[in-house]
């Protein structure tokens, strides 16, 4: 399978809090600004990585810098397991 | 307490057909089990569907005065019908029953709409002043009762309940996409708006006149929200006593009846100390009756056990199972006439039932505390949010929030950094009318994007929120942010989802009358006196209340921080072997059929939301669906299948039939029968 995070992150918003691609959803996008994800819908998006990505996310790394468009996400998630090169990538099998 | 409806004909060909008349009262059965009315005229009609509770032989409605001329059909209570009756009687009048009703009837005849100023009570009315030619009507200050209108170039038509109108062939049966999106956004409609199209609400504290060629409305009361520096507010301990007076007093009179007075104990603050000062002052075998909750999140079993053993009351419990809220929320839709965001309703919609059960037609309530005395976590979230704004550098303000809303975090919290972005505020957001209400609306309007590409398109240019801010009162941006918060909290949310979806919808479903002691104009008029701080101390809400009553109620719900009285949505609608009613409404064929909802997004968030292993999070999202569901209800009950319902016609115990004398150039009554 295709490693690529931004596809896999972005089907995740739609599915789970757009329900239906009708263009809003941009790489940039602001989930918070735009309404898209509410302050209880991060602890899913959380879930999601933690498990998709078998990752651990630190409290401190919970912040909208990190997390608030698919943008900041596949940028975190690229640093996060560039740094942890032994973590095995689920997706990837 | 009562079902009343009316006609009045516009024009000279247009005259009422008794048959369709009386299927429109029959609608009403549930509201007034005990016996029905009507007055009928070539072109006016008034009837009534009694629940009697005061004066229970003698109070057939519609009642006269001593020359006719004057004819009410009346919902709801007088309580200070007793000191208004001697006032009458002093200046002659005569009464030939024992009703609260009667003294009503008086009263406008003797004062016209000023009468109004004078009736500390719930109620919703009509009079027929037939000197005039002119229909009276009017609803309490904040609403408690229904009372709901057609009106065209033919007729007038008014009624407790939209679906007593909808049995007249002539009234359209049609949803208002705008409506929608005010329910969706702001969580009910704002007044007069119903969700249905071309049918209105009287609004609270309002009355109506309507004639052949005229219809006009007047506000007589409004919530009395003064400027600090012109409230007189008096010191804290001549202020407890003027509390502890009045809410004795207001329970008083709302212990007149002729059959046995119950009551409500959640074991919360507010319904905890009605039963209290009921059973200390009044009853001391007081009645009362609670719901527990099969999701523990939900259930407060453990204090209404600790509030019952320290008052010593006999209480009844009912066990809300989330079988039981699946299985009649499609009844309590049929009730409430309108989508819900929240299964609160149903649970209570149980209750009203077990209490009936039990032989009980009035309850006790605590309702209206939180929205008079400060109970609501929206006004300290906003509390919070304005001292973020004033004091953008400072790190401890922000951690208040996450303390906020540990019922819809479940525990877990996103943390810090989203609940400031989430909640930011800037200074200049301050400036923002309904500062209070933004961030709610914000995120909750998300969910008009499930609506269907027609009704979007319906609703190019229009904002709910717009619509609110332009019927606030002048001096509302002068008020202090409390009173603010307030009066956005009463004005749209109590009258419109409180005191009908959770109060007269579901209570009288089942035939049962609430009495909100809290809701008693001069408790709301004392507490809008009392300086914000009194009212929300720090954080901690209610404060003035805790601190006066603190003697009279156990410590553990005195310090009981406020747990709001939510039920479950995801856990009560899972997908289920075999099928059911959610899965035909929400079906590709059902939702297209009604129009209002996109096809794609609906079935992805009915997958995600009904899921067996639900992840945790999303109330938004349990509200999309629940919001959903209830409209495709409301759909389907009002609009697609109305007239497949059974109607048990009701025969009329009374029966006031006016001819016109061809002989004679004035009207002649003839009694039937009564």
């Amino acid at each position: 399978m295709e490693w690529d995070l931004e596809k896999t992150v972005r089907e995740f918003v739609i599915r789970n809090f757009i329900f239906d691609d009708d263009g809003s959803l941009q790489a940039e996008t602001s989930f918070l600004d735009s309404g898209i994800i509410d302050s209880t819908g991060v602890l899913e998006l959380i879930a999601f990585l933690e498990e998709t990505y078998q990752v651990k996310i630190e409290d401190q790394e919970i912040i909208p810098e990190n997390l608030d468009s698919v943008h900041n996400i596949v940028s975190f998630l690229e640093r996060k397991l560039g740094a942890a090169p032994n973590l095995q990538r689920a997706e990837a099998n | 307490m009562c079902g009343i409806a009316g006609i009045l004909a516009r024009t000279e060909s247009a005259t009422i057909q008794e048959k369709t008349f009386l299927r429109m009262i029959s609608a009403l059965r549930h509201r007034g089990p005990d016996e029905s009315g009507v007055y009928l005229s070539p072109h006016v009609g008034l009837a009534n569907t009694r629940l009697s509770i005061i004066g229970i032989d003698g109070g057939t409605q519609p009642i006269g005065n001593e020359d006719g001329t004057l004819w009410i059909v009346f919902n709801g209570e007088a309580f200070n019908y007793v000191e208004l009756k001697s006032e009458l009687v002093e200046k002659g009048h005569r009464f030939a029953t024992p009703t609260d009703t009667e003294v009503v009837l008086h009263l406008y005849e003797e004062l016209g709409p000023d009468c109004l100023n004078r009736i500390n009570g719930q109620f919703a009315f009509a009079i027929w002043d037939s000197s005039r030619e002119e229909l009276f009507l009017a609803r309490d200050r904040v609403g408690i009762r229904p009372l709901h209108y057609y009106c065209d170039a033919h007729m007038f038509a008014f009624a407790s309940e939209i679906k007593a109108l909808f049995q007249h062939p002539d009234v359209p049966r049609t949803l208002d996409a705008e409506a929608l999106a005010q329910v969706f956004t702001l969580w009910t409609t704002v007044t007069p708006r119903t969700i249905f199209r071309g049918i209105e609400e009287l609004p609270p504290g309002h009355y109506m006149r309507v004639s052949k060629n005229k219809v006009w409305v007047e506000r007589f009361w409004s919530l009395p929200a003064r400027l600090m520096e012109n409230r007189r507010v008096p010191s804290p301990g001549a202020a407890r006593e003027e509390l502890q007076a009045l809410l004795t007093d207001a329970i008083r009179i709302r212990l007149r009846a002729d059959v046995p007075v119950g009551a409500y104990l959640s074991g919360g603050l507010d319904s905890t100390l009605i039963a209290a000062l009921t059973s200390r002052h009044f009853n001391n075998r007081l009645k009362t009756f609670s719901i527990g909750f099969e999701e523990e999140r939900f259930d407060e079993t453990r204090f209404q056990r600790e509030a019952v053993q320290h008052l010593g009351t006999d209480h009844h419990w009912i066990f809300a199972r989330n079988a039981d809220i699946r299985e009649h929320f499609p009844s309590v839709v049929w009730h409430c006439e309108k989508p819900l965001l929240r299964t609160a309703p149903v649970p209570l919609y149980l209750l009203s039932r077990a209490v009936r059960d039990q032989r009980f037609k009035v309850v006790l309530t605590g309702e209206g505390a939180d929205e008079v005395f400060g109970g609501y976590n929206i006004f300290k979230e906003t509390k919070i949010r304005r001292a973020c704004a004033l004091h953008p550098h400072s790190r401890l303000r922000p951690l208040l929030l996450e303390k906020l809303y540990p019922y819809i975090l479940n525990n877990a919290s996103p943390g810090q950094a989203y609940l400031e972005k989430f909640f930011a505020a800037s200074p200049q957001d301050l400036l923002d009318p309904v500062f209070s209400h933004r961030v709610r609306w914000r995120n909750s309007g998300r969910n008009c994007t499930f609506f269907s590409s027609a009704v979007q398109s319906d609703l190019t240019g229009f904002s709910p929120v717009h619509v609110l801010i332009d019927r606030l009162p002048p001096e509302f941006s002068d008020l202090d942010p409390l009173s603010q918060a307030q009066i956005l909290e009463m004005e749209i949310f109590m009258s419109n989802y409180l005191l009908t979806s959770q109060g007269d919808r579901v209570a009288m479903a089942h035939s049962l009358e609430l009495r909100m002691p809290f809701l008693d104009y001069r408790v709301i008029e004392f507490a809008m006196r009392l300086p914000p701080h009194w009212k929300i101390f720090g954080l901690t809400e209610k404060h003035f209340l805790r601190r006066t009553f603190a003697d009279l109620l156990p410590a553990s719900v005195t310090h009981r921080p406020k747990q709001p009285y939510r039920a479950p949505i995801r856990e009560a609608f899972p997908f289920t072997t075999p099928p059911d009613y959610v899965d035909d409404l929400l079906s590709e064929s059902a939702v297209r059929r009604a129009g209002y909802f996109n096809l794609a997004k609906v079935a992805g968030l009915a997958k995600k939301v009904r899921a067996p292993a639900a992840v945790a999070a999303g109330e938004t999202q349990d509200m999309a669906f629940l919001g959903i569901l209830s409209t495709q209800l409301v759909h389907h009950q009002f609009v697609e299948n109305f007239g497949a319902r059974d109607l048990e016609p009701i025969v009329p115990k009374k029966r006031i039939v006016i001819t016109r004398n061809r002989s004679h150039s004035f009207d002649e009554a003839t009694i039937l029968s009564c």
